[in-house]
């Protein structure tokens, strides 16, 4: 081209010399162009594109309609490429779709089978370095689980038998055997895998503009192409100046170069669905692009406390023993110590009863020890949290005569004394008097020989990260945290406390959630948003009430799925922050686009009806900025700083 | 009994703002209730009114689409 262009020839010849790179290059937009007159679509890109080069040839600007029409094409090569691969890398992230379940046939040979075909119940085997498949609960075997595609979470998850596993996850050392619990369709792997590739049905703000703002522009830049090709010249020549018809017109088509909208169009979608694809890799479910935008905006925070800011697992938090010169228990008497559990090996932990621990003198020790002891046989989870808190397996050989009274507790005999451990209930069927206990938390009693001995208190314990996923949300200009609970109104306040929550809410129903986040939606001013985070198991109707409603914890769990709009595949409440930083940098870019790509082809209209700029420079707004723009789209699918 | 007129096809198309077209024109169709093209999964859901044949409101989905835009393809 560029030869042609200092080559010396004139007339006839040298538009034939153009005619052959112009027509190499384009003739598949001439041919496009000629469908859409058929099909009467004058807006039509290719079209245009035509319209514009032609119009350059007959002004005998050669060089700038062949220019045009080689960095349009490849400017659509590049578009092509640039969300092909963009689409590759994202389809990659989201790559946890098992090809296959490992089955057993009668002669003991593994068999590959499509996981579709594997029906509930039916018995799977999985090898170290395979996916797991299906939802099931194992068998036999033991491994670590590589969830890292789940939860973004890289620490390896140790599983052995009667634990769940969950699809999606590879196995990493130990072959196993698992009984499937669902059929491949309603699996984790599939429920999300649905979920991120449904998000962009449900658009944001930003695309609906786009896709109105792309059905204007193309007609309107038209329009007023033709208006600067007419109306200057006609002026002209009614005032009697020279017309410059040429110019106008080559003004005019420099218009049409930039009538396409694909910037906008190609870079919007893409940068919220590289959003969501990025966030489901760090463990962030986002069910759609509206919610993307909503959380960018949050301003308020309401939180549940069980199972969100504290584990919802139950922990030995005191153990009050019945002091035999006062009657009273530890807990009452006026300058009370009130022991606490920490996690120390050699605290509590003595084998034989009549050892004295240093710490306690014996009394405390003694009690956890018979209370684990009677709990042995039990797996309710407070008698879990006695035997986690006694520290070593009890010796069930000491434990005779169990009797377990349903809502009561357990009573046994212990190295032949009669041991009764439960609640108030159990105390009052065997006619001893307990002592209430004057802190907060569920009281296990124990008497021991048919007298009170004194209690142990259980609570909940607080997640070791809740305190910096509330830093973190403040840090992030947060501005209101609240936290509802069931629970009474002096554990709720201590929590708060501890955690430098705002404001707490506690003895609530839970259809006075409900009531209290429309409350708080009701203060919400402007643009901003309240989101509620919650286990998603006894707070559905809330997380459908705020205008974000995050489940945590939800894997494995479908109804926390449903109802959520934001799922967090782990518990971790850091990931709040995170999933709010995700959005405002998706929507950062989202709006950087917006504003580079309107802005650049403004500023390119305005130059080009004033003559400053030629058509170079026009290809450069159309082609240039989309490319920048898909760049800068791209940018969305890094979460690591987010 | 209420039955199910929501269907997900696969699509093929070169632009954003051809697929933006496509959407417009799919749902313009007579029997189309909604349709939604996501240009990044290159899918196309579309849910049809009540009491519509499928197959026929997609053949006119399909010819509704090429003529906004030629080198669209729907895998019906």
């Amino acid at each position: 081209m560029i030869t042609f262009a200092l080559v010396p020839v004139e007339g006839w010849v040298r538009f034939v010399c153009f005619m052959i790179p112009y027509l190499t290059v384009g003739y598949d937009v001439l041919w496009k162009a000629l469908k859409g007159i058929k099909n009467r679509q004058p807006f039509d890109e290719n079209f245009l594109m035509a319209v514009a080069t032609v119009g350059a040839i007959i002004l005998g600007e050669y060089t700038e309609g062949v220019a045009v029409i080689l960095f349009y094409q490849i400017g659509e090569l590049f578009q092509s490429v640039a969300v092909g691969k963009s689409r590759r890398s994202i389809a990659a992230l989201m790559d946890i779709r098992p090809d296959f379940a490992n089955i057993e046939d009668e002669n003991g040979k593994l068999v590959q089978v499509d996981p579709d075909e594997v029906e509930i119940g039916s018995m799977i085997v999985i090898q170290p370095g395979e996916r797991v498949p299906i939802d099931g609960v194992i068998v036999s075997g033991n491994t670590s689980l590589n969830t890292a595609a789940l939860t973004g979470e890289s620490v390896p998850r140790d599983v052995s038998e009667n634990d769940e596993v969950i699809s999606g996850c590879i196995n990493m050392t130990g072959l196993i055997k698992v009984r499937t619990s669902c059929e491949f369709g309603e699996s984790t792997v599939s429920r999300i895998l649905e979920l991120v590739e449904n998000s962009s049905s449900r658009k944001s703000k930003p695309e609906n503009f786009i896709s109105k703002f792309a059905r204007i522009y193309t007609p309107a830049v038209c329009g007023c192409a033709l208006a600067l090709a007419l109306l200057p010249p006609l002026v002209s020549l009614i005032a009697g100046i020279d017309p410059q018809w040429s110019t106008w017109v080559y003004r005019a088509l420099t218009f049409l170069v930039i009538s396409c909208p694909c910037a906008l169009v190609v870079s919007i979608p893409l940068s919220f669905f590289a959003g969501i694809g990025g966030a489901s890799r760090a463990g962030v479910l986002i069910k759609g692009s509206n919610y993307m935008e909503a959380l960018s905006r949050v301003k308020t925070v309401v939180f549940d406390k069980t199972g969100t800011m504290t584990e919802g697992v139950f922990e030995v938090d005191g153990i009050h023993h019945r002091d035999d010169k006062t009657g009273k228990c530890t807990c009452q008497s006026e300058n009370a110590v009130f022991s606490r559990i920490e996690v120390d090996e050699t605290h509590h932990t003595h084998k034989n009863a009549n050892d004295i621990c240093e710490t306690c003198k014996g009394h405390e020790c003694k009690l956890l020890e018979m209370a684990a002891l009677v709990e042995s046989a039990s797996s309710h989870p407070i008698s879990r949290s006695l035997i986690k808190a006694y520290g070593h397996e009890p010796d069930r050989t000491r434990v005779s005569d169990i009797h377990e009274y349903s809502g009561k507790g357990v009573t046994a005999v212990v190295d032949g004394e009669e041991v009764a451990v439960g609640n108030a209930g159990l105390m009052e069927m065997l006619g001893i008097e307990a002592i209430p206990c004057n802190k907060v938390g569920t009281i296990v009693h124990v008497a021991i020989g048919g007298e009170y001995a004194g209690h142990i208190l259980i609570g909940d314990r607080i997640k070791p990260q809740a305190h910096e996923a509330i830093e973190l949300l403040k840090k992030k200009g947060v501005k209101k945290t609240v936290m509802l609970t069931g629970d009474i109104k002096a554990v709720a306040d201590k929590v708060a406390a501890e955690l430098g929550i705002d404001e707490v809410r506690s003895n609530l129903l839970p259809s006075n959630k409900v009531e209290a986040v429309e409350e708080l939606l009701g203060e919400q001013t402007g643009n901003d948003t309240l989101a509620f985070a919650g286990d998603g198991i006894n707070d559905a109707p809330v997380l459908s009430r705020a205008d974000i409603g995050i489940a945590m914890g939800a894997l494995g769990s479908d109804a926390a799925i449903e109802a959520a709009d934001i799922v967090l595949m782990d518990d971790n409440p850091v990931k709040i922050s995170k999933a709010i930083g995700i959005a405002r940098k998706c929507l950062r870019i989202v709006y950087e686009n917006i504003w580079f790509a309107i802005g650049v082809k403004v500023a390119c209209l305005i130059l080009g009806a004033l003559g400053i700029t030629n058509m170079w420079a026009a290809i450069f707004a159309d082609v240039g900025v989309m490319v920048l723009a898909v760049l800068n789209a791209i940018r969305a699918l890094s979460t690591k700083r987010a | 009994m209420e039955i199910n007129m929501k269907k997900t096809y696969k699509i093929d198309v070169d632009c954003a703002n051809c697929a933006n077209k496509m959407e417009e024109a799919a749902s313009k169709t007579e029997g189309v209730k909604k349709a939604v093209v996501n240009f990044m999964a290159l899918k196309m859901d579309v849910e049809f009114e009540d009491g519509a044949s499928i197959g026929d409101v997609m053949k006119n989905v399909l010819k509704n689409c090429k003529k906004v835009e030629d080198d669209c393809e729907i895998f019906i």
